[in-house]
C-alpha cells in the first residue's frame, strides 16, 4: 500500500498549490463575471445573478481591444520568431566556444525587471533618446512624428520583451538536430534553401511550435507594454481587464473579459496545434 | 537549378591533394585515381586523414591545395548537391521526420525524377526490407538504419558512392553479413564505391584495392593479397595483420634472391619483395608463414636456430606461440593444428623455418613498432 500513496503524496504539494492559487481563484472569477451591482447599493457591491448577459455586453464593448491585442501578439510572436531563429541557429550551430556566453545574453535581460525594461525603452525611443533624432536626421521620419505612445513602440516592447521565451525552445530544438543530416540533405542534392526548407524547419518545428506559444499567449493577455509604451488609441485587452478592475471597480466586466480572453486564446492554441501537427504549417 | 558536374562520369582523380587546419596537416599532399566500377577501400587508424579525404570527394570539405577530377570534369570546389556522388554516413544520418519511403525518395524529388515511387520500391527491395517504407527511421533496428542508408544513396545510381565507416555502430555477426553483402550490391549495381575503415579484416574482404592511410599520405596501395604478402613499409606490416621483423644486413646476391645476415644466420629471400636502401633490412615473415620443429629435425627453407617456446596459446583453430631467440627477440609463431600432433610445450628448445618466398624485405631504418600500437578496432574515429 505504501508504494502505491508514494506517487500522490508526492503530488500533494503541488496538488494544493494549484488548488489554492488557480482552481480557486478561477472559480471566484467565474462566479463574479455572471455577477450584477446591487440595487442602490455602494459602488462595487455586486450580487450573484447569473446574468450571462454580461459576456455578450463586455465583448461587445472592447471587441476592438480584443480584435488589437491578437492582431499586436501576431505580430510581435512573428517579428519574434523571424529575429530568434538565424540567432537560435547561430547559437546552434556556428558559435563555438561562445555558445555558452551567448546563451548566457539571451538570458540576461531577466536579470533585470520587465517593468524597467520596458520603462527603459520609453527613454530610448523619446524625444531626448538618441533614436528619434537619429531617424530624423537622416530623414526616415518627419520632425512632427515621436514613436512613443504609437502602437510601433508597443508592438517593438512587446517582441523585445518576448524574445528569450521564443529564442530559447527554438534553440533547444535546433541544437539537437544532428549536422550530418543536414549534410545528408545537401549529399542528396538539396541545396542550401531546400535543405533549410525540408530539414532543417521540420525538424525545428517542435521549437517554432513552442517559442510561438509562450510568445504569443502572454503577448495576447499582457498590458505593461500598452500602458507604458502606448497611448488609448493601442489599448489592449490586458489594459482594459486592469482598468475595469482596480480602477473603475467593475468587478463582473472584468472577469467576463478575462474569461473570453482565455477561452479565445484556448481555441486559437488548439487549431494552431492541430496544423502543426499535421505539418500542414511547413 | 543546374548540375553542371551531375552527368560526370570515369575514373576519380585526385591530385596533389592537402588538406589543412590550421597547423595540423590531416591530409598531406595526396594523389590517387579510383577506376570507375571498383570497390576502394581507404584503411587506416584514428586521424589518418581517411575520413577527411572522403569528406572532400563528397564535397563537405574543400581542400587546401589540389584538385579532384570526375573523369574529365574538375570537381574541386562544386557543391555537394551538385556532385554525382552520394555517400553513406557513419551513422547514416537518415532524416528523423521522414518515412522510410521518404528518405530514400529524397534525393529523387529533389532532382525531379518522375516515377519515384518505381525506384524507391525497386531499391527497398535490392535491401530486402520493403515492408519498412511506412516507418520512421527510428523504429529501425541499427542494421536496417544502415541497409536503409545504403538504399537512400544507391537510388541515386551516383558515378561515385563513398561508405563512411558504414558498418562501425553494428554488432561484428550482422558486420560480417552487412560486407559480403555490401559486396554482393556493388557488384550487382556496378558502381564505382570508395569506402573508408579502420577495419583492416573489413577492407581486405570487400575492396579490391585498398590504400593504406598514415598521418595524411597514403602508405600503400594494392590488392588485398599484395599489402598483405608484400608490405613496403613497417606500418603497413603490422596494420594489415601481424608480422614479424627482424634486423640484419644484406650479405649476398644469389640469381632472382637476395642472401642476408639475420643475428649470424643466412636466410634468402625474392629480390622484388625487398624494399630496402642499403644493406641494412628488417626482414619480416607473416607469423603464420613460419613452421616450428624440435631440434635436430631436418627442415628445409630458411632457417632460424636456437629458440624456445616462451609461450603458447591455445585457439582451437590454431596454436599461438611465442618463441624466444638467442638475440632477445620474441617472434609470433601460428601453427594451424591440423597434422594431430601434440602442440609443443613451454621450454622446448625448437628451430624455426619458412619458405624463402615468403620472406619480405624493410628499409633498415624504419620504425618497427609503427602500425601497431594502434588498436584500430578500440579508437573511434576522429
Amino acid at each position: 500500500m505504501g508504494k502505491i500513496r508514494t506517487p500522490y503524496l508526492l503530488l500533494l504539494p503541488g496538488f494544493l498549490f494549484l488548488f489554492t492559487f488557480f482552481i480557486l481563484p478561477i472559480v471566484n472569477l467565474a462566479q463574479t463575471s455572471t455577477q450584477t451591482p446591487i440595487a442602490g447599493g455602494d459602488t462595487g457591491q455586486y450580487e450573484q445573478t447569473l446574468r450571462f448577459q454580461n459576456y455578450i455586453d463586455a465583448f461587445i464593448e472592447n471587441r476592438e481591444q480584443f480584435g488589437r491585442s491578437f492582431l499586436y501578439a501576431l505580430i510581435a510572436t512573428v517579428l519574434a520568431l523571424m529575429i530568434s531563429y538565424p540567432l537560435a541557429y547561430a547559437i546552434a550551430f556556428k558559435s563555438g566556444k561562445y555558445k555558452n556566453f551567448l546563451l548566457v545574453l539571451v538570458v540576461a535581460p531577466f536579470f533585470t525587471s520587465f517593468l524597467l525594461r520596458t520603462v527603459a525603452w520609453k527613454q530610448i525611443l523619446g524625444e531626448e533618446g538618441f533614436v528619434v533624432p537619429t531617424l530624423r536626421s537622416i530623414g526616415i521620419i518627419s520632425e512632427s512624428t515621436t514613436l512613443t505612445s504609437t502602437a510601433f513602440a508597443v508592438v517593438m516592447g512587446m517582441t523585445y520583451n518576448f524574445l528569450p521565451f521564443m529564442t530559447l525552445p527554438l534553440y533547444a530544438s535546433i541544437d539537437r538536430i544532428d549536422p550530418r543530416t543536414l549534410e545528408a540533405s545537401g549529399d542528396l542534392y538539396a541545396n542550401a534553401f531546400t535543405t533549410f526548407r525540408k530539414v532543417t524547419l521540420p525538424l525545428s518545428l517542435p521549437g517554432v511550435v513552442a517559442g510561438t506559444l509562450l510568445t504569443f499567449i502572454p503577448a495576447a493577455g499582457d498590458y505593461v507594454n500598452a500602458a507604458i509604451l502606448g497611448s488609448p488609441n493601442t489599448k489592449m485587452i490586458g489594459n482594459v481587464i486592469e482598468s475595469r478592475y482596480f480602477k473603475i471597480v467593475d468587478y463582473p466586466t472584468a472577469a467576463a473579459l478575462s474569461f473570453t480572453l482565455m477561452a479565445a486564446i484556448l481555441i486559437l492554441v488548439t487549431i494552431y496545434i492541430r496544423k502543426a501537427g499535421t505539418e500542414e504549417l511547413v | 537549378m543546374s548540375f553542371d558536374a551531375s552527368s560526370a562520369r570515369g575514373d576519380l582523380i585526385l591530385t596533389r591533394i592537402t588538406k589543412e587546419y590550421g597547423d595540423f596537416k590531416a591530409v598531406d599532399d595526396l594523389s590517387l585515381t579510383i577506376a570507375k566500377g571498383s570497390f576502394f577501400a581507404l584503411l587506416g587508424p584514428s586521424g589518418c586523414g581517411k575520413t577527411t579525404t572522403l569528406r572532400m570527394i563528397a564535397g563537405l570539405e574543400e581542400p587546401t591545395v589540389g584538385s579532384i577530377h570526375l573523369g574529365e570534369t574538375d570537381i574541386t570546389t562544386t557543391k555537394p548537391y551538385q556532385r554525382p556522388i552520394n555517400t553513406v554516413f557513419q551513422n547514416y544520418a537518415l532524416f528523423p521526420h521522414l518515412t522510410i519511403f521518404e528518405n530514400i525518395a529524397f534525393g529523387l524529388r529533389r532532382r525531379g525524377i518522375k516515377d519515384v515511387d518505381a525506384e524507391v520500391n525497386k531499391v527497398l527491395n535490392l535491401v530486402e526490407l520493403p515492408h519498412l517504407a511506412g516507418r520512421k527511421p527510428t523504429q529501425l533496428s541499427g542494421g536496417q538504419q544502415q541497409r536503409i542508408a545504403l538504399a537512400r544513396a544507391i537510388v541515386n545510381r551516383p558515378a561515385l558512392l563513398l561508405l563512411d565507416e558504414p558498418l562501425g555502430a553494428l554488432d561484428l555477426k550482422l558486420r560480417r553479413q552487412m560486407q559480403i553483402e555490401l559486396k554482393w550490391i556493388q557488384k550487382e549495381v556496378g558502381l564505382t564505391f570508395v569506402h573508408v575503415t579502420h577495419d583492416q579484416e573489413e577492407a581486405m574482404t570487400m575492396a579490391d584495392t585498398i590504400a593504406v592511410m598514415n598521418e595524411g599520405q597514403i602508405e600503400q596501395m594494392g590488392s588485398p593479397a599484395e599489402l598483405y604478402d608484400n608490405p613496403e613499409t613497417a606500418f603497413v606490416a603490422n596494420f594489415l595483420g601481424q608480422s614479424n621483423l627482424i634486423k640484419g644486413t644484406i650479405s649476398g646476391n644469389d640469381g632472382d634472391s637476395i642472401v642476408a645476415d639475420l643475428y649470424g644466420q643466412k636466410v634468402s629471400l625474392p629480390k622484388h619483395r625487398s624494399h630496402a636502401v642499403d644493406n641494412s633490412i628488417y626482414a619480416g615473415i607473416r607469423p603464420e608463414k613460419f613452421r616450428i620443429s624440435l631440434l635436430n629435425t631436418p627442415v628445409a627453407g630458411n632457417v632460424l636456430s636456437g629458440g624456445y617456446i616462451e609461450d603458447v596459446s591455445y585457439i582451437g583453430v590454431s596454436t599461438q606461440y611465442q618463441v624466444a631467440m638467442p638475440w632477445g627477440q620474441e617472434l609470433i609463431v601460428f601453427e594451424q593444428n591440423d597434422d594431430g600432433v601434440a602442440p609443443f610445450k613451454k621450454g622446448d628448445a625448437v628451430n624455426i623455418s619458412w619458405e624463402p618466398i615468403f620472406t619480405f624485405a624493410l628499409r633498415g631504418d624504419e620504425d618497427v613498432t609503427a602500425g601497431s600500437e594502434v588498436n584500430p578496432e578500440v579508437l573511434d574515429e576522429e
